[in-house]
């Protein structure tokens, strides 16, 4: 549990340094603290399907990212001032406060930490292997029992590459 | 995109084809192992991304490689929907199991799991390298 708490900590300095830094370069890697930050959570909570797309994705976004970072700028050009700041500023408490008073609300309904409601995942868990046959359940619940999302997450995943594609295209385009 | 230096070369040679052949096991074992497409899929476009990045690509040929991972892509997913609506013809019910169990712990088990498992692979993978070949032909294109 302490470790949980300590990454959790680690990983919300990383945001809040990616956030506020100007070199960009800096900010890409305090980023990555997040996400391997993220891969160790996972470990710690026994799931290591997720650990392996988490630390794949990130170094492969990690690269990407510093790829287009050294095609354009280091520095973050963007400049905040007058009433746009305090509108932002503004904003951001709003929303904070909204947050804070609706999850105080919902907090009452959650299940502690650790034990989970099992209503649909118990019948998983149970008659996953002799539904599937899959030994490995993760594979069971996302390729039968819940097809519709996997199909749903390649299509996310093919819509942006077609997207990259279409957008960073040299055919066809004006200028 | 230029390339890097011989020892990096060598070294990127030797090991990426271990990488891709550890990515293949992933997806093949997806049902069986921690793993699946998603992860197996993301370790092969990395092999492909480590060849690019150590040998440097021309931009012919980067064009090429473009449209193939477009294509592998596409085939991917198609795969996984032709799979699903296999199962809607057959058995009249979306993502049906329509191939026999087999015994469980074995490769050839879980009927059509592992066969999703590659098509969602082959979507993955082709995919991150289609992205990230793309950046690469931006790159040597804005340097001319």
């Amino acid at each position: 549990m302490i470790e949980l708490y300590l990454l959790l900590i680690l990983m919300i300095l990383g945001a809040i340094i990616a956030l506020e830094s100007r070199n960009l370069l800096s900010a890409i890697i305090s980023l990555g603290i997040v996400g391997f930050g993220l891969t160790l959570i996972f470990l710690v909570l026994q799931a290591p399907d997720l650990a392996i797309v988490q630390i794949v994705v990130e170094t492969l976004s990690l690269i990407i990212l510093i790829a287009a970072i050294l095609k354009t700028t280091r520095e973050d050009t963007t400049e905040e001032w007058g009433a746009k700041k305090i509108f932002l500023y503004l904003g951001g408490l709003a929303f904070l406060v909204i947050f804070l008073i609706s999850v105080k609300g919902a907090l009452k309904f959650l299940p502690p930490f650790g034990e989970p409601l099992m209503r649909m995942a118990g019948p998983y868990l149970k008659l996953g292997l002799e539904k599937t046959g899959a030994a490995n359940l993760v594979a069971a619940v996302i390729l039968d029992f819940r097809g519709y999302d996997t199909l749903g997450e390649a299509a996310v995943l093919f819509t942006a590459a077609m997207g990259v594609i279409a957008v960073l295209r040299k055919i066809g385009r004006k200028n | 995109m230029k390339g890097m230096t011989l020892i990096v070369k060598t070294i990127a040679r030797l090991i990426s084809g271990l990488i891709f052949l550890y990515g293949i096991y992933i997806v093949l074992h997806g049902h069986l192992t921690p793993g699946g497409g998603f992860a197996g899929g993301i370790i092969i476009a990395g092999a492909f991304v480590l060849l690019i990045l150590s040998e440097g690509s021309k931009k012919a040929s980067s064009e090429i490689k473009k449209q193939r991972a477009s294509v592998g892509e596409s085939s991917g997913i198609f795969i996984f929907w032709l799979l699903a609506m296999l199962g809607l013809f057959t058995g009249s019910l979306f993502f049906l199991n329509l191939l026999p169990k087999g015994k469980a712990y074995h490769l050839f088990s879980a009927g059509i799991i592992p066969l999703c498992n590659i098509g969602i692979g082959l979507e993955v993978g082709a995919a991150l390298f289609a992205i990230f070949i793309t950046l690469a032909v931006l790159k040597t294109g804005e340097k001319k």
